[in-house]
């Protein structure tokens, strides 16, 4: 079920569904200023609310303690989107619990105690909550919450109090973009208690029109709401790029099969791949798959290519330290070779 | 000019009191004005003070001015800290700093009402609440029929529901 190798309902527009909870432990401080021991505490409550409990989910979980990592190990799971990135930072005293199908996981002394999220592959989100509801419940029958009757779950910041959840989905808008719609849109969206980013690469063209849009707010509105908010949103938003990309087609069907089948051209036969042609073809590509172009390609071969030409991961499948400039090389070839397999 | 309780730091705070006409002078250092009982220390107003004050339509001068819990007792951090880092240090920091923190809260999340999931030890007390609320109703009614032995009964009812809230 993981979201990288799996398909999903929607998954050639919506990429992946993710729910996350923020919890932290009653009566103990929180991350930003606790001490050595009770980060022990922490770690040693929740491991012990998942891995030793009767529940069917607890034999599916591992725990991960990040000082027996290396930190390579440690950014593939932010690539793999297990673990973020100031987790990976916690040498010391982060820890990280998943599931064998890698689509939970909780991550213990982030900057709250704990972090629980499940993902799913394409556009689930009701799923996924479900999902994460039951480990919520899970670890709170041997742990008790910081919580609040008028305020709800109390976190160390107050953007997150209330239910601490954040719902989002990734979702790729190539045709909104091309067409400059983006901008609108994403205003819109702000209106109404959401925010829109750029997935990956922020601040640089890398994000491969890749988006993640979640809610902005966690206090005053329920779960359902929230996650029925988002999916609103999600299939307004399918819609829009679905009407761009075929107004797209039919002012411009050669120059629009062009783009998509000249990434592929340059997936199979370039020699050095940089990030932002790499995420940029991979949308190309993604969108000819998505409009039945290519058909020997689905969304769960390319989420995986595209989590495999991420560095940390190129860096392991080379088995030694890499520059930047060999990283290019590595990501062409790795490219060339999962596209030999398929096509 | 030196504090002239501790004699060690410079007096930043200078205060003239005079009760039935006798003068007395206190210079004092920061730390020593805090210790002494009856000093009200007034911080300088920040911009967060105003902007709080902005926020907070509803008690528009409480933030401003009037003496803010400035510790968290339970934690150890003030206010600046967390304005400094954006992280409160633990779940007491909600009622240590609730009038700057509430109108923030009230910004950012637009609600101000928790409406979503609660914990089990919540759920229980709040089903354990309406319940004594529902037998208050019967007492007062059994009451109002002259029915005491019934009354009794519901009473010792309300008083064992009660003992339970916060047992869970």
């Amino acid at each position: 079920m993981s979201w990288i190798e799996e398909r999903g309902p929607m998954d050639d527009i919506v990429i992946s569904s993710r729910v996350r909870l923020a919890r932290n432990i009653a009566l103990l401080l929180f991350p930003s200023i606790m001490s050595a021991q009770v980060a022990e505490q922490v770690i040693a409550k929740v491991k012990g609310s998942i891995l030793s409990s009767n529940s069917v989910l607890s034999s599916e979980f591992k725990a991960l303690r990040f000082k027996a990592i290396n930190s390579l190990n440690r950014k593939m799971l932010v690539e793999k989107h297990m673990s973020s990135p100031d987790l990976a930072k916690n040498q010391e005293y982060g820890m990280l619990l998943t599931d064998r199908h890698e689509r939970l996981s909780i991550m213990v002394n982030e900057e709250d105690h704990i972090r629980m999220q499940c993902i799913y592959p394409g556009f689930q989100l009701p799923q996924a909550w479900d999902m994460l509801n039951k480990v919520d419940d899970l670890i709170e029958e041997s742990v008790e919450y910081s919580f609040d009757e008028h305020l709800g779950y109390l976190t160390s910041c107050p953007t997150n109090v209330g239910t601490g959840l954040r719902a989002s989905i990734m979702i790729h808008l190539p045709a909104l973009r091309l067409s400059k719609q983006l901008e609108s849109v994403f205003h819109a969206i702000s209106k109404v208690g959401m925010t829109a980013r750029g997935l990956y690469g922020e601040g640089s063209d890398a994000s491969g029109d890749l988006f993640q849009i979640s809610n902005q707010i966690s206090l005053g509105l329920s779960e359902h709401e929230i996650i029925s908010n988002i999916n609103v949103i999600g299939h307004q938003l399918i819609d829009k790029e679905k009407k761009a990309r075929e107004v797209f087609l039919e002012a411009d069907r050669a120059e629009f099969e062009d783009r998509v089948w000249r990434g592929l051209g340059i997936f199979k036969y370039a020699r050095k791949l940089g990030m932002k042609e790499f995420m940029e073809m991979l949308s190309y590509i993604r969108l000819g798959v998505s409009m039945s172009f290519i058909e020997k390609l689905d969304s769960a071969f390319l989420n995986s290519l595209m989590v495999a030409g991420q560095p940390a991961h190129l860096k392991n499948y080379r088995g030694k330290e890499a520059g930047d400039a060999d990283l290019d090389i590595i990501r062409a070839e790795v490219v060339r070779n999962r596209l030999e397999t398929q096509l | 000019m030196l504090c002239q309780e501790c004699k060690k730091k410079s007096a930043l705070i200078h205060m003239t009191e005079i009760i039935n006409n006798k003068r007395t002078e206190f210079h004092l250092c920061q730390e020593c004005a805090q210790k002494k009982e009856g000093f009200v220390m007034f911080s300088p107003l920040s911009i967060n003070d105003i902007l709080a004050s902005f926020l907070n339509t509803e008690q528009p001068f409480q933030a401003a001015g009037m003496k803010e819990a400035e510790k968290c007792g339970t934690c150890g951090i003030d206010y600046n800290d967390f304005k400094k880092s954006g992280r409160l240090g633990c779940g007491d920091c909600y009622k240590s700093f609730r009038n700057q923190l509430m109108p923030i809260i009230k910004r950012v999340q637009g609600g101000a009402a928790h409406s979503g999931k609660v914990t089990k030890r919540t759920e229980s007390d709040m089903r354990m609440q309406r319940r004594i609320d529902q037998l208050k109703t019967k007492l007062k009614r059994a009451i109002e029929l002259e029915a005491y032995e019934e009354a009794a009964g519901i009473r010792d009812e309300i008083r064992n529901a009660e003992q339970q809230i916060g047992k869970f």
